[in-house]
């Protein structure tokens, strides 16, 4: 069992960067995608309320691992690329995905301010922008919080889908192992849930810290 | 920018990659049965006071949830059957069942706690006052009260369980993904195949999350005093 | 009987002889299907302070939150300071006023909510500053300086770093009534300030508004249950009644005076 895991640790080694930097940069354009699309769905526009709705519904409607391939074979004929197109389509699938659902909650929190807010900053002759940006975002970034926590965990399970695509990721390595060595399969697999718990670990605890901030936050 | 699209191919792959629904389907409905009552379980175990057992239930709970199914799925298909002694060799299909319903078992069982949470604790107070075994506060009191309120959540975890369950097409079971990427590599129309999937799961999951919305906002007015006052009184202004 | 009334006060101490600040000229408002309002007219003058009492529904309430633009009225106009505040001219035509107009007319007007409405993630102080930095354009120092002056005026000079959550309901209003005071209106409007707090915090709200009114530059509009801070503070009072004004006087007219009925009962309750 040693000499397995000795053995295997080098090897899924190799892909730790891939699944790093496809978790961050999702992580990141998660959050953009999510505050972009919320902050269209409380818009007076309709016509940017009922654009946003249509990306929403159909990332939210329909399967990540399906939205992979699909980017995956669709990214090279709509942008000519020079850049890795598997990069542009994890990240690009696993971010759309996750913005779409994390958007609902962007959306949400707006709403579920107190409206009492809202008609204290008219009272105060504060403007729509200011409105929105000093009294109700800051409130319900709070609120936000904990969900945006789960999401981070999420998005970073998701990241394991980039070996479906041919990303060189831990998975992938472990799978090339376990393909020419079936015996090594069980330590492969473990070390790589482990591995991955161990990445999840600072998340869990920085979506507890979240919970109390935002228990915090919005007392009144 | 070249757009390689062509309809009638579109049209052709349809039908052959619908064939592939019924397994789907079937194996999201095997999935959420098995995570429904599995959900259970973690309730129980959670239930323990002993705190070793209490805690290494709650860790258990989190590791599940937070490492990637796919590779859980990849664990119970190929590592499963090399462990010495327990391993047991599964179909793709029961692979899939274990897997996924194992997976999603650690989020149903959330949902049951909160539900119980959620019933008053004058409840179990009047059920001991009125002598009623452990058993039958759990089966006759609380269990009825706790669990209506979290259809609709539930309803929603039948959603999501659906949209990963094309994931199981790494370990061979086929359903619609599958049928897809057989169609699009034999016929050079990945992209075809692929936006047949979405469409059908577009087509599927959209209604359901409606139709769980009007549910969830029915419930809550039944259930939840407080928030359907809140919902009438934003009505008003 | 309220010809009469309206004559005399007409000839009382906001006379003919000064332009209204604010005048509602047949306003109507319904939500849904129920009418709150039924062609309201009624003009208040600068520095006048006016009490507006009646049951719940009557829409005392509506007429001040039409005022701030919290509401739209459903038909009728509503004049600020000789501004037209829920229309503007557009081509010669008068057209629904756009936020850039709105904010215009009700920079006049401040406001201080039966629910506070702080802000729950500013300190104090914060609360104060914020608008007259962000609307006025004031610099920093300045809004300091004087918010901090008023919130020494209503008594909680040593609290300015504390959060709303940190303190009582009724410190909590008299908050509200410096951060709406800093930003100098020329018209205040009180929903119901004491109506959620608890009755031994009353006062010392009361007591706030009380100074206020006695430094008399500002109007204001008081919609309230009591009744006999209304007879101290009042120069005028309205009793609206089934969304019209059904009597209105000064405050001995109305309250000890009139022998309008349903304006009785309506004491009665409140003195029992």
């Amino acid at each position: 069992m040693i000499n397995a895991l000795i053995e295997v640790f080098p090897v899924l080694m190799k892909g730790i960067n891939i699944t790093i930097t496809v978790f961050i940069l999702s992580a990141i354009f998660s959050y953009l995608f999510a505050f972009i699309a919320g902050l269209c769905r409380v818009s007076n526009n309709k016509y940017v309320r009922g654009s946003t709705s249509v990306y929403v519904e159909i990332f939210r409607g329909t399967s990540l691992i399906v939205q992979l391939f699909w980017l995956y074979y669709a990214i090279p004929m709509l942008f000519d690329v020079g850049i890795d197109n598997r990069l542009m389509a994890g990240v690009l699938a696993i971010s759309l995905n996750y913005g779409a659902y994390m958007s609902e909650i962007v959306r949400g929190s707006i709403l579920a301010v107190d409206k009492g807010q809202t008609e204290a900053s008219i009272a105060l002759n504060l403007s729509r922008a200011q409105r929105m940006r000093i009294v109700i975002f800051p409130q319900a970034l709070r609120m936000m919080l904990p969900e945006f926590g789960n999401y981070l965990i999420q998005i970073l399970k998701a990241t394991s889908l980039v070996s479906l695509i041919g990303m060189t990721d831990i998975l992938y390595h472990g799978n090339i192992l376990r393909s020419t060595n079936l015996s090594a399969a069980p330590t492969v697999y473990l070390l790589l849930l482990v591995f991955y718990f161990i990445m999840a670990l600072p998340l869990i605890f920085l979506t507890r810290k979240g919970e109390q901030i935002s228990k915090r936050g919005v007392a009144s | 920018m070249d757009i390689n699209w062509k309809w009638d191919m579109f049209f052709e792959a349809f039908p052959y990659i619908l064939q592939g629904l019924g397994v789907t389907v079937g194996l999201t409905f095997a999935c959420f049965l098995f995570a429904l009552i599995f959900g259970f379980v973690w309730v129980f175990l959670r239930r323990i006071k002993f705190k070793p057992v209490n805690w290494l239930v709650t860790w258990v709970m989190e590791f599940i949830r937070s490492t990637p199914p796919l590779i859980q799925l990849f664990f119970i298909y190929y590592a499963w059957p090399m462990v010495p002694g327990i391993g047991v060799s599964l179909s793709s299909f029961e692979s899939a069942i274990l897997g996924l319903g194992i997976h999603f078992s650690t989020y149903i069982g959330e949902v049951y706690r909160s539900g119980i949470e959620g019933v008053d604790k004058g409840q179990w107070e009047a059920s001991t006052a009125l002598n009623f075994s452990t058993r039958q506060k759990w089966t006759k009191i609380i269990l009825p009260q706790a669990i209506p309120p979290t259809i609709p959540m539930l309803g929603n975890y039948l959603i999501i369980m659906f949209k990963e369950v094309p994931l199981a097409s790494t370990i061979g079971v086929v359903g619609i993904l599958a049928l897809a990427e057989t169609y699009g590599t034999d016929n050079f129309r990945m992209l075809e195949s692929y936006t047949i999937v979405a469409l059908i799961f577009l087509v599927l999951s959209y209604p359901s999350a409606i139709l769980i919305n009007k549910l969830e906002k029915k419930m809550n007015r039944r259930f939840n005093k407080k928030a359907a006052l809140q919902e009438s009184k934003g009505a008003v202004v | 009987m309220v010809e009469s009334l309206k004559e005399e006060n007409n000839s009382s101490a906001f006379a003919s002889n000064m332009e209204p600040i604010v005048e509602y000229k047949n306003v109507h408002k319904s939500f849904g299907d129920v009418e709150v309002l039924k062609g309201l007219d009624l003009n208040i003058f600068p520095g006048e302070k006016v009490a507006l009492i009646g049951p719940s529904g009557s829409g005392k309430t509506t007429i001040i939150r039409m005022l701030m633009t919290l509401e739209q009225p459903t038909s009728g106009e509503i004049i600020v300071d000789g501004k037209n505040l829920w229309h503007m001219e557009k081509n010669g035509k008068l057209v629904p006023a756009n936020e850039k107009h709105l904010r215009e007319v009700r920079g006049d007007i401040g406001m201080v909510f039966q629910h506070f409405n702080l802000f729950p993630h500013m300190t104090i102080l914060q609360n104060c500053m914020t608008a007259p930095i962000q609307v006025q354009k004031e610099d920093k120092e300045g809004a300091k300086k004087r918010s901090i002056e008023m919130l020494e005026k209503v008594g909680l000079g040593d609290k300015l770093d504390n959060y709303p959550s940190q303190l009582s309901g009724g410190q909590k209003q008299r908050v509200a009534m410096a951060r709406a005071l800093v930003m100098r209106p020329k018209i205040m409007l009180f929903d119901e300030v004491t109506s959620a707090l608890d009755p031994e915090l009353v006062g010392e709200v009361l007591e706030v508004i009380r100074d206020i009114a006695e430094e008399g530059e500002m109007a204001m509009v008081l919609v309230t249950h009591e009744m006999d801070f209304a007879l101290e503070v009042a120069d005028r009072v309205i009793f609206l009644d089934d969304g019209v004004i059904a009597e209105e006087g000064s405050p001995r007219e109305v309250l000890e005076e009139s022998d309008n009925e349903r304006l009785q009962q309506f004491l009665y309750r409140f003195r029992s």
